[in-house]
């Protein structure tokens, strides 16, 4: 598949996951979440940026318990829950938080 | 989990690692299982030897080979709880490596006031034979 946005293609496998994470922006970025049903606030940004900064230092996109261990150092314990993050991507968060971060599905994640 | 479960419940896993990381496949695909693998919380660690000590080296350049650079992967291993990284001492030397060659590859310790160490372990061969030995599952790549 692929999103079109002003006048540009950007490819995406089946699943929506797009394929050159170097043609990503934050307006693609809300395209993206559209099509997952999400309306982007803050605390959305918030993660999909958090998502962004670990892939770039570490080249995956972390397993669930490693992300909520991570944003617990970061921004505290309110922040970091299953049940938070589950509220703000109830689809799952890796798979639709990595996906709106426009970084491929999180290894090991079902 | 308390510590009595772990040692009644979780088993020693070792991935074996020999080749370097980029000629083929293994190195990247021993690093994928381990990631996933980390879920199960076993108790999981890694051992580097013969040309599997290249997969370490610090300022890895992969873009003249058109390949992903995957080696800070490595460093996120802690955040999996994965914090034993073996490096057979023997493998560098043959190879004119020393342990400076290598990443700083660090974990937190729970235990210990979320306190930095090193992950990686530097061993002989002998002692290498030693942690082989003391494995439920030895998995090589």
């Amino acid at each position: 598949m692929a999103y079109e946005l002003n006048g540009e293609t950007y490819a995406a496998d089946e699943e929506g996951y797009l394929t050159d994470l170097s043609k990503w922006n934050p307006e693609l970025a809300a395209l993206i979440a559209v099509d997952e049903k999400i309306d982007m606030t803050d605390e959305h940004w918030e993660v999909v940026n958090f998502l962004r900064e670990y892939y770039d230092e570490y080249q995956i996109a972390p397993a669930i318990r490693v992300l909520v261990k991570a944003m617990k150092k970061k921004f505290g314990a309110e922040k970091a829950s299953n049940k938070y993050l589950y509220e703000l991507f109830p689809y799952g968060p890796a798979k639709q938080a990595c996906k709106i971060a426009g970084l491929p599905k999180p290894t090991g994640c079902v | 989990m308390s510590e009595d479960m772990d040692d009644d419940v979780a088993k020693k896993f070792l991935y074996v690692n020999r080749k370097a990381p980029y000629g083929t496949i293994y190195a990247l695909e021993s690093l994928e299982v381990v990631l996933i693998g980390a879920a199960f919380e076993q108790d999981v660690s890694l051992a580097f030897l013969d040309d599997g000590v290249y997969q370490l080296i610090d300022g890895q350049k992969t873009t003249g080979i058109g390949m992903k650079n995957f080696s800070p992967t490595y460093k996120a291993l802690g955040d999996y709880e994965v914090t034993k990284l073996y490096v057979e001492k023997e493998s560098l030397e043959e190879r004119g490596l020393t342990v400076d060659d290598l990443m700083d590859i660090v974990y937190e310790d729970e235990d210990d006031d979320w306190e930095e160490k090193p992950s990686i372990r530097l061993v002989s061969r002998a002692e290498m034979a030693e942690i082989m030995a003391d494995q439920d599952v030895v998995l090589s790549f």
